[in-house]
């Protein structure tokens, strides 16, 4: 069984009397270790998907298998469980606190462990995983000191602390430039090859969709080709 | 572990907004303060308001003989004489509820200094432990006479402000004589001036004396004259057996009556008897207990059986009591309510900063939802910021309470006392102000939907 399974997903938003139909009926597997790109244009339902990949939000109907096991959508306390330990997130903006180290950032997740660690031990995951996103030298740095590039790099720091299964990326590289955008999907690239980590990035830039294995386009809530 | 990584994520966020942080907890540490500074000056007052009323004789109570009744008639309260200087000293040793005893024999006669005279309102004879009950030791000259004075019935009296205006006019009286029933007393002491009781009388026109040479010096020449009138000369010893160790040095100006006089004149054998016992109870509270112990100990001495009425009334100062009762009551739950308010008005300083707060971090509220907080652990992060901060206030309420309080005592004069109750109090409000009112801000924020606050700008 794949990694990731999503059979017949629907989503539709009832605004008031119309309702909106946004997903209808997507059908698609990942494989372990695969790096997929999402691709469709803005509207298409594409971050509704990944909201839905994410456990951030509930599908209307369909089945969504994560790790050979039914996400059973019930409680928020085990959707917040289930991303703590599977997904890791990239968004478009960072997203990273204010005024708090690189290195505070990265920690941030670690606070929600259900196992216990060690404040050593946390310590040395997050520095870790700084030196391999090449901010060794910028890890007492506040946030807002942080170079854009700098900035998605603490956030992918941050996105693995917790070893998901899958990370999960919102169009990565939307505010970032042309060179810097290179760097980040290398990193991915270097990510998905010499970890195998399974990685979804979501965009509409065919561009970085060329640096997946696999691409998969949504076309107004459908799977296109 | 758990705990304490929440606590230190609350810190590191109260951080970030210091001034705001410092800001919000300033309505509690105002109100913590005013809580512990209204305490300490209420206590204060209360308790100066308590000393107040027993010099007033709050703690104090009498015991007076019962009424005597001859054939039906009685005489009045106080007729029966009953009580023995022996009982005074039984309820000294016996009763735990009483601090201080003073029998007292009364009299009401002429004060003569060289061509002065005077009648004061109370002449007392008593013990030392008089001044004690009526909280009255402080002296403006001299002092006060001793057991030793008592036992030998010496002719030394005190006197206060209104016989030495009255008698001296403004002279110093200690050292000098004055007569009472021509039995020549030296004054030793001069009261401190107390005024006007509760009842308009005046206080100070007092005189005290040892009761042993009021009884057998003074009142019994007055009762051996009241029988006799104009015979004021007549010896005292056929009256009072115990007389004749005080051998009266007036002259016999009549012949001294034969047997048969005596038989067909006779005249009542008085024992050894006071008018009244003063008594001071430890304090306030203890005062049914001592009327308790006193009933019992006298029912006892007096061999009053099961169905004998007592012999006796004890009467305390039930108006003052009350009074006092009353005021110390409506001061207390005026101090509460001034607490309550100041701490209520705190606390909703508390939600309204900690609701802009979940406002204003939405969209770290989101992210941290996504990297797996469960509901639990923002509601938990929020309330801990909230109870955090009311706790510091309360802490920083407590030291700036304390300070102004010893401020008010030192530069005002204003008499305070340490309540640690209000202590206690202050950091348990304070401490649930916060989880009340950091409750909903926390819930709110725990309830946020992760996408829509990932997306809230």
């Amino acid at each position: 069984m794949d990694l990731i399974e999503l059979r017949d997903i629907h989503k539709t938003y009832h605004l008031g009397q119309v309702d909106l139909p946004v997903l209808k009926g997507i059908s698609l597997n990942v494989a372990r270790g695969e790096l997929v790109a999402l691709m469709g244009a803005s509207g298409s339902g594409k971050s509704t998907l990944m909201h839905i990949l994410g456990c951030l939000d509930r599908p209307t109907s369909g089945e969504y298998w994560l790790d050979a096991r039914q996400v059973s959508w019930t409680t928020a306390r085990e959707l917040a469980r289930l991303r703590h330990r599977m997904i890791g997130f990239v968004f478009q903006n960072f997203n990273l606190l204010a005024r708090t180290t690189a290195l505070e950032n990265v920690l941030m997740p670690l606070t929600y462990a259900k196992e216990d660690l060690t404040k050593h031990q946390m310590r040395q995951r997050a520095v870790e995983l700084l030196q391999k996103v090449g901010l060794s030298d910028r890890i007492h740095h506040q946030s807002s000191q942080l170079s854009g590039g700098e900035q998605q790099r603490v956030a992918i720091a941050r996105a693995l602390v917790n070893h998901p299964q899958v990370l999960l990326a919102d169009e990565p590289t939307g505010n970032l430039d042309s060179r810097t955008s290179e760097e980040i999907l290398q990193m991915f690239q270097q990510l998905n090859w010499a970890e195998s980590l399974t990685i979804v990035l979501v965009t509409h830039d065919s561009e970085v969709a060329q640096h997946a294995q696999r691409i998969i386009y949504i076309k107004d809530g459908l799977i296109g080709t | 572990m758990k705990s304490y990584r929440t606590l230190k994520t609350a810190l590191s966020a109260l951080r970030l907004n210091i001034m705001r942080s410092v800001l919000t907890t300033l309505g509690i540490v105002i109100g913590v303060a005013a809580v512990i500074t209204m305490m300490e000056i209420g206590n204060g007052a209360s308790i100066a308001i308590q000393r107040t009323m027993a010099t007033m004789g709050a703690n104090t109570l009498v015991i007076v003989p019962a009424s005597a009744a001859i054939a039906g008639v009685t005489q009045g309260a106080g007729t029966m004489m009953t009580l023995t200087p022996q009982d005074a000293d039984a309820i000294t040793k016996e009763c735990p509820a009483v601090s201080f005893v003073a029998p007292i024999v009364r009299a009401r006669t002429q004060v003569v200094y060289g061509n002065r005279n005077w009648v004061p309102t109370y002449i007392y004879g008593t013990t030392s432990s008089f001044l004690q009950v009526r909280e009255w030791t402080d002296m403006d000259e001299g002092e006060m006479f001793t057991e030793h004075e008592v036992r030998n019935s010496s002719k030394v009296c005190l006197i206060g402000q209104t016989i030495v205006n009255e008698l001296f006019g403004g002279q110093s009286p200690v050292g000098k004589e004055v007569r009472i029933r021509n039995v020549a007393f030296r004054i030793i002491g001069v009261l401190q001036k107390k005024g006007a009781n509760v009842m308009g009388m005046d206080q100070d026109d007092i005189l005290l004396a040892p009761w042993t040479t009021i009884k057998y010096r003074v009142v019994a020449s007055s009762l051996a004259s009241a029988n006799q009138s104009s015979s004021t000369t007549a010896s005292s010893t056929d009256v009072n057996t115990l007389s004749q160790i005080y051998p009266n040095t007036q002259q016999n100006l009549y012949p001294v009556p034969s047997a048969t006089e005596v038989a067909d004149s006779p005249k009542p054998i008085r024992f050894t008897t006071v008018d009244q016992i003063l008594i001071s109870a430890r304090s306030a509270d203890q005062i049914l207990s001592a009327i308790q112990q006193i009933t019992f100990l006298l029912r006892e001495r007096h061999h009053l059986r099961g169905s004998d009425l007592n012999d006796f009334n004890i009467r305390d100062m039930t108006e003052i009591t009350a009074a006092m009762r009353s005021t110390a009551e409506l001061m207390t739950k005026l101090l509460l309510c001034v607490a309550m308010i100041s701490l209520v008005v705190g606390g909703v300083g508390i939600m309204n900063i900690m609701l802009v707060s979940v406002t204003e971090r939405t969209h770290e509220i989101g992210l941290r939802m996504a990297v797996g907080a469960e509901p639990n652990d923002i509601l938990r992060q929020f309330l801990s910021e909230a109870v955090v901060l009311c706790l510091l206030g309360g802490i920083m309420g407590i030291l700036v309470g304390r300070g102004s309080s010893y401020l008010v005592n030192t530069v005002l004069h204003w008499p305070t006392a340490t309540s640690v109750g209000a202590i206690v109090a202050a950091v348990a409000v304070s401490a649930s102000v916060g989880v009340i009112f950091g409750f909903y801000p926390a819930w709110k924020a725990s309830r946020l939907d992760p996408i829509e606050a990932l997306r809230y700008e």
